[in-house]
């Protein structure tokens, strides 16, 4: 049909039948939006992407070549799903290890390491500030020794992927796996691992950060200059959307902030010189499977298509085709509610569904008792259970990008990236991403979407069900779990056998490697490591680091 | 004019999540009241101190990591420690129910769980306010 007769047609729907059913019947609302805004009409047409520019070559392509909106591998999932992945651990190095095994003979593929925050901050479990957060939401790791204990049985080239949740402390983490790799005998080259390493959200939004922003940008850099030289399986910077999102930004806040973050880390190892060629490869991003449906599909192919466009323009990389971004996505813990809490099991099945249609690489279900506490056995086995479903009973793996091509996802898609470019251009005017986190900029950003949020929800305009619609008075008692109690004492016990038994000797003398790594702007990943093996504990280490960098502490709101 | 009600906002222990935190300091703010928030990572003793010396008149607390019980525990017991018990505490976070239970016995006026609306926290605040 051509484009004026379709134009024509379309006249006379509108003022037909739909100017009839209007006058009988009405619409729900006004003004009908996506949450981050952009509004949303009434029926989609080719004449919308075409209004949007979109060009089939220029914009989309074809999988596995830039800029890569239908998808980063050639083959999508026909070669293989994406990889189950469960994030876990609590209590001791021995705990995790058993729900670790757990999770391997059930299926899963890969091993996603949750730490406690003593560890994450680089405190040590005997820290006073540790006190009653040891073991909690992860497993704490004072030493090698526990990566060591976490690992038992379990050789690192055994899982697909091995991810690890460490920024503030990740050059410390990367190090325990060179440490430990050596010692298992395993080949680095064998293993694939994950480390998350965007420092630079830490200060907007999830709050784990031990030094200021500059040197925090310094060692994430590290990491990055240092797998590329010597680790090209290894990822060493996954960019985190997820955790502006949980903060509360939207989907075009979360694309835009967190491209701003990664553009901070490109321009920092370009200054190093290093070869953006083999960097690049290397990075990927986690992002945030929300509720609204489409906007969220269209979100992932934005941040696919916009980093290999924004990489390409800045750095001017020799070959486009290794600009696809790889996305591990996580669905929204944020979305899940205390309130009729099973209906998380079709929350976090939609926002599945959502992120295999925005083709990641990588997938992460929440359990549907996350509103309560760290997941039961029971609730992680039906998370892992949902994207099986979704893999092998929906079909939706046979075929590349299967909503490609909808009318509305393909002018959300330009829609999205014409507002993302618009942030990220006053993120520009303002000196760049470190900036706007010393001025406050994206937080306050942040903190505004979350209360619109809010107040929406509080006025019923938005509905969120179970919790201002639909309510019970009474909600069914769900399983709690519990992390061992006695997890902390352990701990604690463990790490001073551990202090008694070493070469101290051998310590001082790695911990004043580490101090003139820091202090000489060298890169500190082998002092580290060196550290690691002679079972500094993390808190020697990082605390050797502040003395040089200092700590770094924010202001209220 | 009568002085505005101050609350002091503080994310006690390690967790750095403090959405939660920030979205109701900004409620109370709009409703009128004067919040002092602490920033993240305080200890109890840091946050007894503030309140005592910004004579606030309620003190909420958030906390996501699972280390209520000793967190909240050791507010409350400073807070009576230095003669400060009559301030009323309430607490926000991912709390399981029995926890709840045990922490308002230990003293903590209210729990807010995600879902919690901002105009059900004021008016369950309301109450605990100086005449």
């Amino acid at each position: 049909m051509s484009k004026d007769r379709l134009g024509e047609q379309l006249s006379l729907w509108e003022e037909g039948p739909v100017a009839k059913a209007l006058q009988a019947r009405g619409e729900r609302k006004d003004s009908f939006a996506t949450p981050s805004g952009i509004p949303v009409k009434r029926l989609y047409t080719p004449l919308d992407v075409e209004a949007a520019g979109q060009d089939y070559v220029e914009d989309l392509g074809f999988p596995g070549r830039f800029p890569f909106t239908r998808g980063k591998d050639p083959l999508g999932y026909r070669a293989a799903p994406w990889l189950f992945m469960q994030y876990a651990g609590f209590g001791d190095a021995a705990e995790a290890n058993k729900r670790y095994r757990y999770l391997l003979a059930q299926g899963g593929a890969g091993i996603s390491i949750a730490l406690d925050l003593p560890t994450q901050l680089g405190l040590d479990s005997d820290d006073p500030l540790a006190d009653g957060e040891v073991g909690r939401i992860g497993v704490a790791l004072d030493s090698l020794q526990d990566l060591e204990t976490v690992f038992e049985g379990i050789p690192l080239d055994q899982p697909r992927q091995i991810s690890l949740v460490a920024n503030a402390m990740s050059v410390v983490g990367l190090a325990m796996f060179i440490a430990l790799a050596k010692k298992q005998g395993v080949d680095p080259d064998q293993i694939t691992l994950r480390i998350q390493n965007d420092i630079l959200k830490e200060f907007i939004s999830r709050g784990t950060y031990i030094y200021p922003p500059e040197p925090s940008l310094r060692l994430s850099c590290d990491l990055i200059e240092y797998c590329a030289n010597h680790h090209p399986n290894w990822l060493p910077l996954t960019l985190c959307g997820y955790h502006l999102r949980e903060a509360g930004s939207d989907a075009v806040q979360e694309v835009a902030f967190s491209l701003a973050d990664g553009l901070a880390y490109l321009d920092e190892v370009a200054r190093r010189g290093a070869n953006l060629d083999a960097v690049l490869p290397q990075l990927s991003a986690f992002m945030s499977c929300n509720m609204n449906f489409m906007e969220e599909i269209a979100k992932f192919r934005v941040m696919r298509r916009l980093w290999a466009r924004l990489a390409k323009e800045r750095y001017g990389v020799s070959d486009p085709d290794k600009l696809g971004l790889s996305l591990v996505n996580f669905t929204a813990g944020s979305t899940l509610t205390a309130q009729q809490p099973m209906n998380n099991v079709v929350r976090v099945a939609i926002e599945c569904l959502a992120g295999v249609l925005g083709g990641c690489q990588s997938l992460f279900p929440c359990s549907y008792d996350e509103a309560f506490c760290t997941p039961t056995e029971e609730s992680v086995k039906l998370a892992l259970r949902t994207q099986q479903i979704i893999a092998h009973e929906t079909g939706l793996a046979d075929t590349i990008d299967p909503l490609g091509g909808s009318y509305f996802l393909e002018s959300l898609t330009e829609q999205i990236e014409a507002k993302v470019r618009e942030l990220l251009a006053e993120v520009e005017s303002q000196g760049g991403a470190v900036k706007c986190i010393d001025n406050q900029w994206f937080r306050r950003a942040i903190d505004e979407t979350a209360y619109e949020w809010q107040t929406k929800v509080d006025a019923g305009e938005q509905v969120v069900v179970g919790v201002n619609a639909f309510t019970e008075e009474d909600d069914p008692p769900i399983a709690i779990f519990r992390p061992p109690a006695e997890a902390q004492e352990r701990q604690i016990a463990k790490l001073k056998a551990l202090r008694a038994s070493r070469d101290q000797a051998k310590v001082d003398a790695a911990l004043e490697g580490v101090a003139a790594a820091a202090r000489e702007g060298v890169n500190t990943v082998p002092a580290i490591t060196a550290a690691v093996e002679a079972y500094a504990t993390i808190g020697e280490i990082c605390g050797t680091m502040g003395q040089v960098f200092g700590l770094y502490r924010e202001s209220g709101l | 004019m009568a002085r505005k009600h101050r609350v002091l906002m503080a994310k006690p222990g390690l967790d750095g999540h403090d959405r939660g935190a920030r979205v109701v300091s900004m409620g109370l703010r709009d409703a009128g009241y004067e919040v002092i928030y602490t920033g993240r990572r305080v200890t109890p003793a840091q946050i007894v101190s503030t309140a005592i010396q910004e004579d606030v008149d309620l003190i909420g607390l958030s906390i996501l990591s699972g280390a209520h019980m000793t967190l909240f525990g050791k507010t409350l017991d400073l807070l009576k420690e230095q003669g400060a018990g009559d301030i009323p505490v309430f607490g926000g976070g991912i709390i399981p129910p029995d926890d709840a239970g045990k922490l308002k016995e230990m003293g903590v006026k209210e729990i807010f769980g995600p879902g919690a609306s901002l105009p059900s926290i004021l008016t369950a605040l309301e109450k605990h306010l100086p005449r």
